[in-house]
């Protein structure tokens, strides 16, 4: 590539780089960025949850105000999760112990993460199950249930919208997380606190994870 | 001082003992996918995506206000504007946010002052994009500015808030100014007589 472009004058090139470093970033005087701060500075600190609900309430309204269904609205909730999931798979991996400090190669592997260090990382508490679809049909869908999604405690869903679960952003969290790994899926939230099992836990929600075929073919191929 | 040692007490208090807490980060990154997807959808005009901020944090405070009245069990009504602005920074960021901004540069009318905020939760891992513009026009945690407007309003005080600094912009702090333009007065049903 580089060899078959025009050769740059020295001039050229000098005044590029004048007019980069007058566009790049501005910092502080004490010359501090975000690449000064240690990543665990945040591990453990805590902020109230009613902010978070507050947030992520404004978040909700405003997405609705935007689309035309509920699948849409689902769609841009799962949007805007994923990017967190790309990012949370990386920070978590490099907090955890040495010894474990190595990417999923396995869907299991990689679901065990999810629902143990993701979900204890963002609600403080592992997943509730996680299972395999008993269907011959799909082996590639994977379901992780949460009995009280803390992103729903203080959501409520109109009558008319009751297909509406606002886990999808959550969903979209997990997509990314899989996405990152190398293990790309579609995944989607539904309620499913109806009937009898709905009388202990109303809210529950199941994620299904959706591989693609390839990474059912290739776990095959690997031998698990 | 006395109201300051007071307010920072209350804060404390309720931050310990009165709040549910989450992982900050999940508040941080919520925040931050709000932020881009207004940046999205506005195709980065920075000045609509701090009014779409501002917006949404007066609907917040408009709410917040109550949650804070409840939980920090203040009966009484602030003497003067610097008592409320002890208390917005001790206890309304500490109970929220776990941040006491510092209180400063009061003008002598007593009227106007600016919060310097050392810690910002919101802002951790933020790096605004280099398009050369976002860090002349993008106020990040515009939203503040909302919150405050819109829970003061609710205690009938009518403020005007904006950024003048922000860390995030290259500035060596973020300070925000607060005006008090006029305290509301109670509307008086008609009399029925």
């Amino acid at each position: 590539m580089a060899s078959s472009q025009p050769i740059k004058s020295p001039m050229g090139s000098q005044s590029q780089n004048q007019r980069s470093s007058q566009q790049g970033l501005k910092y502080p005087s004490n010359g501090k960025t975000i690449y000064h701060r240690p990543l665990n500075r945040s591990r453990t600190q805590e902020l109230s949850q009613a902010s978070f609900a507050y947030l992520f309430g404004e978040m909700v309204s405003y997405a609705q105000k935007r689309v035309t269904g509920i699948q849409d609205l689902e769609k841009r909730l799962n949007n805007q999760g994923h990017p967190i999931g790309l990012k949370l798979l990386d920070l978590l991996l490099y907090r955890e112990p040495a010894r474990s400090q190595t990417r999923p190669l396995h869907i299991i592997a990689l679901l065990q993460f999810i629902t143990t260090t993701l979900w204890r990382h963002l609600f403080s508490r592992p997943a509730d199950a996680l299972e395999k679809s008993s269907n011959p049909d799909t082996p590639e869908e994977y379901m992780i249930s949460d009995n009280e999604p803390l992103v729903n405690q203080y959501i409520s869903v109109p009558k008319e919208m009751n297909q509406l679960n606002c886990a999808a952003y959550v969903a979209g969290i997990v997509e990314g997380c899989c996405d990152g790994a190398g293990f790309p899926a579609k995944v989607t939230a539904h309620s499913v606190g109806k009937g009898e099992e709905g009388e202990l836990w109303p809210g529950k929600t199941v994620f299904l994870v959706k591989f693609q075929d390839e990474v059912v073919e290739r776990e095959a191929f690997l031998g698990r | 001082m006395a109201s300051a040692s007071k307010a920072a007490r209350i804060g404390e208090e309720v931050w310990k003992s009165r709040v549910d807490k989450v992982n900050a980060e999940l508040v941080t990154l919520t925040y931050g996918t709000i932020v881009a997807q207004l940046c999205k959808d506005y195709e980065s005009d920075y000045v609509e995506v701090n009014k779409q901020l501002e917006k949404m944090g007066y609907n917040i405070g408009l709410r917040l206000i109550e949650d804070y009245l409840a939980k920090s069990n203040t009966m009484r009504r602030c003497t003067n504007f610097k008592e409320t602005a002890d208390m917005i920074s001790k206890v309304g960021f500490k109970i929220f946010l776990n941040i006491t901004p510092t209180i400063t540069n009061w003008t002598s009318d007593s009227k106007q002052f600016s919060l310097i905020f050392d810690e910002n939760p919101l802002a951790d891992f933020v790096e605004l994009p280099d398009d050369g513009r976002a860090q002349d026009e993008l106020w990040y945690s515009n939203i503040f500015c909302g919150v405050l407007r819109g829970a003061l309003e609710m205690a009938q005080m009518q403020v005007e808030a904006h950024f003048i600094s922000d860390i995030l912009r290259g500035n060596d702090s973020t300070e925000m100014r607060i005006t008090l333009i006029r305290y509301i007065d109670d509307e008086m049903p008609m009399e029925d007589d």
